[in-house]
């Protein structure tokens, strides 16, 4: 009933994610609607009328019982039902995986790094890309999260990932694409004047096409694939650079 | 008690020379004038607070487009605001709401106001620190004002202003802004922790004759548990925005990684005060709210020792939440599961405290006034605000809404809804009693339809976009794919807040009309049991004639059976021996 609010899913763990806010849709949507109608039931049964008088009662322990005790299971209940989830997506250790990124980010871009064919980082087949992100669907990805000034947050609405990345700090995150497609990753967390429009792209490929792409774009002669493109936030940052105001 | 008791009658023996016009109106000790001080401060501000948000609802509807009225003050852009611009805009609608307009109002003029004539107190413990109180928050109001016209323009890093974004200069272009937001936060504090010391001890140590603990009216109970976690969270907050200070002009490294520092540390010390702080916001309306419905219910609050244990419980329980704003921030993920649980627990105590609130309109004879509508808005809001916070204590389900619109959609239904509504309803109802005049009803009724249907106008939506990825703190959602489906929801939305903020308008006219032009209000126009109506409307200076109220039970005696009257006043005495004991 509520899809046509949540983006559509195209991740693994996003299902549980979906599951759990419908869940919790339905429980909080059935209790609003039943207080509000008590209440406008009461407002009308109750309201001011000449010759009654209100009923003298202090309140009713076996009342007061009863709801401490049920919102109280319904929490407890909504509690273990969360933990699995959270742990799977962000307490275990990532499901393993050899397909690793280095995603470091900086006002207002996300530099996206392959480690290149001797699987290492930090040797000079590294690849960088800048707001572009290529990975194949139906395999775990790691990332490494970080960042070189202040924090930003990986966020990628289809696939239910979030995640700050703190300058200082590396943190792993992974996510598991279902479906083939171009998906935004917005920053997530104010980051400057020129956080709106901070924005990358993720590729998602089917495993063919993905080889395809990397065979053309990762090998160390490669010529770089992205530079010409300047993000939203770049063109805001160049024309404040240049003393200028943004155009309109 | 008695020696202050006895202190306070010598007093006002010899009171009968006036004081001068600075020593009433401007230097005043009295908490009375004190309370209409920090009422005048808040309104001003909420002007202030409110003209910023709409500066930032017109730049989301319609993006980079010109806002009306700011061709003159932006002459470089013509009034369009640009990115740096529109940060320094919901920064300060967020700290001026927060720090400037609620707290004044809620926790300033109500607890000033309330304290002393409700537990029977001639006034606070320490009137001159009271006075000082003032005087410094009104100082931190300047100050954060100031930064607007300080170069490189005021604090643009959130009004959570985490770092390093607001620590180094550089990321934010802002110099002094940031500066004199951390001076005008710590002077604040410094502020608020003189009130609430004076709360606290004038509460524990100044009740009238027979006023227990237990027959203190609700009110004065949030009212005290706010106190507390003032005295308590403020510092925290005062030391962050210090360590804060230091590393933007000093050097020192607290927050910084390069030099040691830690970027999450003030994400601890920020929320550890911010979420304590959410709850100073919203007790005193709940305290409010428990205190306005059973008058005009005609009833006694149902179940008061649970409302009073409620508070108390969510006083304690809102040390221990403060992690769910971070669950996303690369704290410990274990520590996270933890937060989760306290959060749900955190629930509880509201829910209790909702279900009694319907148990006390159960039964009732509710006379549909000004005051009570604002409060039954207060409950209805707050029911919305506190379900949809389940969805960010379930961490998986954060880990999508976390920054999204949902979260500003749930800040807004409990502090506006919430505290905003808590404070108009506040208004109306000891208008009477703070300016001898009465409200006009129908302007009053207007101002709260037109409050309740445009609040929900505006904010409601904000859920659906939430849900839909709208991140909070973007300058122009245009600027997304994925976000170009819902851009009609941002028009409403502005449509509605335009017509919220006009609405706002009637207020002010029925505020000020009143004050000169209202009819002379009666000591008692509401039939209330509690003390402050047995004072004068106004109450003159140290509140009673020579003697002092005595309590004789609890707070909420209305339409008991044996009485002839639907209300029996806290100072009534007993009709006869031995009757049966009706206080709490």
């Amino acid at each position: 009933m509520l899809d046509w609010w949540l983006p559509e899913n195209v991740s693994t763990y996003g299902r549980d994610i979906d599951w759990l806010f419908h869940l919790i849709y339905y429980i909080t949507g059935i209790t609003a609607l039943l207080v509000f109608v008590t209440m406008i039931v009461f407002l009308v049964m109750y309201r001011d009328r000449p010759g009654r008088r209100a009923r003298y009662t202090h309140g009713n322990t076996t009342l007061e019982i009863v709801w401490t005790v049920v919102p109280s299971l319904i929490l407890v209940i909504l509690t273990f039902l969360s933990a699995p989830a959270w742990s799977r997506i962000k307490m275990a250790a990532p499901p393993p995986s050899d397909f690793v990124l280095q995603v470091t980010a900086k006002q207002f871009n996300w530099q996206v790094t392959y480690p290149g064919p001797d699987g290492k980082f930090g040797t000079a087949d590294d690849k960088t890309l800048l707001d572009e992100m290529h990975v194949p669907a139906n395999k775990v990805v790691h990332v490494h999260l970080r960042s070189q000034d202040v924090i930003h947050s990986f966020f990628v609405p289809q696939f239910r990932m979030k995640q700050d990345a703190v300058p200082g700090r590396e943190i792993v995150q992974w996510f598991e694409a279902t479906k083939v497609g171009k998906y935004e990753l917005p920053c997530a967390e104010l980051c400057g004047f020129g956080h709106s429009g901070m924005r990358g792209w993720i590729y998602v490929h089917d495993a063919a096409e993905y080889q395809k792409w990397a065979a053309e774009n990762l090998r160390a002669e490669a010529v770089p694939a992205v530079d010409e493109r300047t993000s939203e936030a770049t063109r805001l940052a160049e024309v404040v650079a240049k003393g200028g105001h943004a155009k309109r | 008690m008695s020696a202050t008791t006895a202190t306070a009658h010598a007093h006002s023996a010899h009171e009968h020379h006036e004081l001068g016009f600075v020593r009433t109106y401007i230097f005043s000790t009295d908490h009375k004038m004190i309370a209409r001080q920090f009422l005048f401060m808040g309104l001003l501000m909420m002007v202030v607070g409110g003209l910023l948000a709409l500066m930032v609802r017109w730049q989301l509807a319609w993006p980079e487009t010109a806002v009306p009225g700011l061709g003159s003050i932006l002459k470089e852009t013509g009034g369009i605001l640009e990115p740096s611009t529109y940060n320094m805009a919901f920064t300060m609608h967020a700290t001026i709401m927060i720090f400037f307009v609620i707290m004044p109002i809620l926790a300033g003029a109500f607890g000033n106001f309330c304290i002393p004539l409700m537990i029977g107190a001639r006034d606070m413990a320490f009137p001159t620190l009271n006075m000082l109180s003032f005087w410094v928050t009104l100082s931190a109001g300047i100050i954060m004002l100031a930064g607007f016209f300080v170069e490189g323009g005021h604090a643009a890093a959130g009004w959570t202003s985490y770092v390093p974004l607001s620590s180094v200069p550089e990321y934010t272009g802002v110099n002094w802004g940031q500066n004199l937001w951390c001076i005008s936060l710590f002077v604040m504090g410094i502020g608020s922790m003189m009130g609430s010391i004076n709360y606290i001890t004038t509460i524990i140590n100044m009740r009238a004759p027979g006023m227990t603990l237990f027959r203190m009216p609700l009110v004065i109970w949030s009212l005290f548990i706010t106190a507390i976690l003032l005295l308590l969270a403020l510092p925290v907050l005062t030391s962050g925005v210090a360590m804060l200070l230091f590393d933007r002009t000093l050097g020192t490294s607290w927050f910084r990684p390069s030099g040691g520092g830690e970027p999450l540390l003030w994400q601890h010390l920020f929320w550890y005060f911010g979420h304590p702080e959410v709850y100073i916001l919203i007790l005193p309306a709940m305290g409010i709210a428990s205190e306005i419905l059973p008058v005009f219910a005609r009833k006694p609050i149902f179940g008061y020792h649970a409302m009073a244990f409620s508070m108390i419980g969510i006083a304690f329980l809102s040390w221990i939440v403060y992690g769910h704003h971070m669950f996303v921030s690369g704290m410990n993920p274990a520590l996270g599961m933890a937060f989760t649980v306290t959060t749900m627990i955190i629930a509880v105590p509201s829910a209790i405290k909702t279900f009694n609130w319907l148990g006390t309109l159960w039964g009732g004879r509710l006379q549909f006034k000004v005051p009570m509508l604002f409060a039954l808005g207060f409950v209805s809001m707050f029911v919305i605000g506190g379900l949809s916070g389940i969805f960010m204590a379930s961490t998986p389900v954060d880990i999508y809404i976390q920054d999204t619109y949902f979260i500003v959609a749930h800040i807004h239904y409990v502090v506006f809804g919430g505290s905003i509504f808590g404070a108009f309803a506040a208004i109306y109802f000891w208008f009477p009693k703070m300016f001898g005049r009465m409200t006009n009803a129908a302007l009053g009724h207007v101002h709260f339809w037109g409050t309740l249907i445009f609040f929900n106008m505006t904010f409601f939506p904000m859920h659906i976009i939430g849900v839909g990825g709208q991140m909070r703190r973007i300058y122009n959602p245009m600027q997304y794919e994925f976000l170009q489906h819902q851009q009609h929801w941002n028009v409403f939305m502005t449509y509605g807040a335009l017509l919220l903020g006009a609405s706002q308008i009637l207020f002010a006219i029925n505020f000020f009309w009143s004050l000169f032009a209202g009819p002379k209000a009666p000591a008692n126009p509401w039939s209330s049991t509690t003390l402050e109506w047995t004072a004068p409307s106004p109450p003159p200076h140290l509140n009673w004639g020579p003697t002092l109220p005595t309590v004789y039970r609890g707070p909420y005696e209305y339409s008991d059976p044996e009485a002839a009257d639907d209300y029996l006043p806290q100072t009534q005495p007993p009709v006869r021996a031995g009757a049966r004991a009706r206080g709490h």
